[in-house]
């Protein structure tokens, strides 16, 4: 599978990825040869396989809807923050 | 006080019997680290004045005359991954700058409750993302046995701070072999459990679906040891079965007579080194004289490991590295730009090493549409096929063995321009990674060059008793983990 270098571009945007111009070609060569191998599973008959999203068997994992207590209080997860926090909000830039 | 030779058990001897006492002990350890980390590069953080503060409050416990656990007083290294209240976290990336979590894992403070206590934070691969630690923001830890040579990875700092003993026991994360090949690559014990046995709450996600956790040890028994204190079901941990965890100390010590053992040809091939080998071979044949019955076995679909997982892995890892946005924790970009996309680009690009972008831009190319169903939907198809074929073989047998690299540890900078090189480093360890299974890497023996070489045994789902089993069988009959690295 070929990857070019708009595909190296548009994906990197995609995941909010600034790459520098220079970076570009790099990582079109390295994705391509990547690509390459993992293209490998195209050759495997996969009729009638069900996906493994997870392995282990469990589902609708739940724990009852109820406040216990604040393990970890919201002061201090908005202290990780390097932007400024003002009344109990992060400030960030402009998005409309 | 030797610090060279000491495990749990001797520790706890140690300080009961009071040959040494916790402060000495824990000072021991944190000369040892003063002396080799410049080289070695293995701890990123260390502790030192909490780790001399908890020893102070282990001695007054036992001049009180206290009770010791088992665990009390031993420290501990931690790879970089597990969030550690108030003790700088990077995951080995700048992106996470200056980060000091809020909140404590699941599995440190288990480790902690039981007295246990933290001297580092260790050196790992970014984000758990590589097999060398070369890909670490902080620089690669080299292999204690030849300092040109890695020490493998991620967890090369939890690997070779305990084949160096700057701590007897540490804790890693093994997705894709993360534990098994640095253990092989540094001659120490590393365990891989099974998927959901350890709680991962707290431990910085890498690929959901395939994260574990386990010990890093110089015996079988720290292992065993080190699993009991922190396997079970967690309620912050949705993906922890509630499935009863056994006494796995029952295991040691029982003979291995009788017990049937998978050798899968697939595991041997051509992109094998002869000397990897030949030397886990005759470790493999030891058991026939122990007693056990050794059985050609195949995996089919063994050589699609690789190729699954840096298709799931990938989409998984771009997901949860998606929080990291330097907005509610890490680090702010230099250029902060205009607008909130200017800051995301800016952040993440600043923030990132070339492993994480080329692996987040692998899953966000498998996710988009239109190669959804080609890639990632495939693969998880494929990783079918590989968990049907362990479910096959462990309906004939109860264990398998297999080399755990393709290769001997390789010179630093040796991979580092071919990441596909890299990836296939990882090529035996990941297919009981897409199966859950458990896997454990004891040392068995060393290459003409002197560096180690590992022994890898893979057990059937929760069954990691047989690995302890298995393990202790052959430790007890040879000297491998009891050999140090030179100048030690």
């Amino acid at each position: 599978m070929a990857i070019s270098s708009d595909d190296v571009k548009k994906i990197a945007h995609l995941a909010r990825l600034g790459l520098k111009e220079e970076e570009i070609n790099k990582f079109q060569k390295q994705l391509s040869s990547i690509f390459g191998y993992i293209d490998k599973l195209s050759e495997i008959d996969i009729t009638g396989v069900e996906a493994t999203s997870q392995v282990t068997g469990l589902t609708n994992v739940s724990v009852p809807d109820m406040v216990h207590s604040v393990s970890t209080p919201p002061e201090d997860l908005l202290d990780c923050s390097p932007l400024p926090v003002v009344a109990r909000q992060i400030k960030v830039k402009k998005v409309i | 006080m030797d610090i060279n030779n000491l495990t749990i058990r001797s520790i706890h001897e140690g300080l009961k019997s009071k040959e040494f006492s916790c402060k000495e002990l824990v000072g021991g350890y944190l000369q040892r680290i003063d002396n080799l980390n410049p080289e070695l590069n293995v701890c990123v953080t260390v502790t030192a004045d909490n780790a001399l503060a908890e020893a102070e409050k282990i001695d007054a416990k036992i001049a009180a005359g206290s009770e010791l656990g088992l665990l009390e007083g031993v420290p501990l290294g931690v790879k970089d991954m597990f969030a550690t209240k108030g003790v700088k976290t990077t995951a080995c990336s700048k992106i996470l700058g200056e980060f000091k979590p809020p909140y404590e894992s699941t599995a440190t403070q288990m480790l902690k409750d039981e007295g246990m206590i933290v001297l580092a934070k260790a050196n790992t691969d970014e984000f758990a993302c590589g097999a060398s630690t070369e890909h670490s923001a902080f620089g690669v830890t080299k292999n204690p046995w030849n300092h040109d040579y890695v020490a493998g990875g991620s967890s090369g700092g939890p690997a070779a701070g305990v084949g160096s003993r700057m701590f007897p026991v540490s804790i890693g994360t093994d997705t894709g072999g993360s534990i098994r090949q640095p253990a092989s690559f540094c001659n120490v014990v590393g365990l891989k459990v099974t998927y959901g046995r350890v709680s991962r709450s707290g431990v910085i996600s890498m690929a959901s679906s395939w994260d574990t956790i386990g010990p890093f040890s110089s015996t079988v028994e720290d292992s065993a040891l080190m699993l009991q204190a922190m396997a079970g079901h967690d309620e912050k941990d949705a993906t922890t079965p509630k499935i009863e965890v056994p006494d796995y100390t029952k295991n040691l010590g029982k003979d291995v007579k009788g017990m049937k053992i998978g050798i899968p040809k697939e595991y041997f091939g051509e992109g094998v080194e002869p000397e990897v080998k030949e030397i886990v071979m005759a470790a493999i044949k030891e058991y026939e004289k122990m007693g056990a019955e050794l059985k050609e076995i195949s995996l089919p679909y063994t050589e699609y490991g690789v190729a699954t997982y840096y298709i799931i892995m990938p989409a998984e890892l771009s997901t949860n590295l998606a929080r990291f946005d330097g907005l509610r924790f890490g680090r702010k970009p230099n250029i902060e730009g205009d607008t909130y996309i200017d800051y995301y680009l800016n952040a993440r690009d600043e923030g990132f090493g070339d492993e994480i972008k080329r692996r987040i831009m692998i899953g966000t190319y498998v996710l988009s549409a239109g190669y959804y169903d080609a890639y990632y939907k495939r693969a998880q198809k494929v990783r079918t096929l590989i968990r049907k074929d362990f479910d096959e073989a462990f309906a004939e047998v109860d264990a398998l063995m297999a080399p755990v690299s393709p290769f001997t540890p390789f010179k630093i900078g040796a991979k580092a321009d071919d990441p596909l090189a890299m990836y296939l480093a990882d090529a035996l360890v990941i297919p009981a990674s897409c199966a859950g299974v458990p896997g454990i890497s004891i040392p068995c023996g060393f290459t003409k060059d002197k560096l180690p070489v590992g022994l890898q045994i893979i057990a059937p789902m929760f069954e990691e008793g047989k690995l302890f089993q298995l393990g202790a069988a052959y430790e007890q009959g040879t000297e491998w983990h009891k050999m140090l690295p030179a100048g030690l």
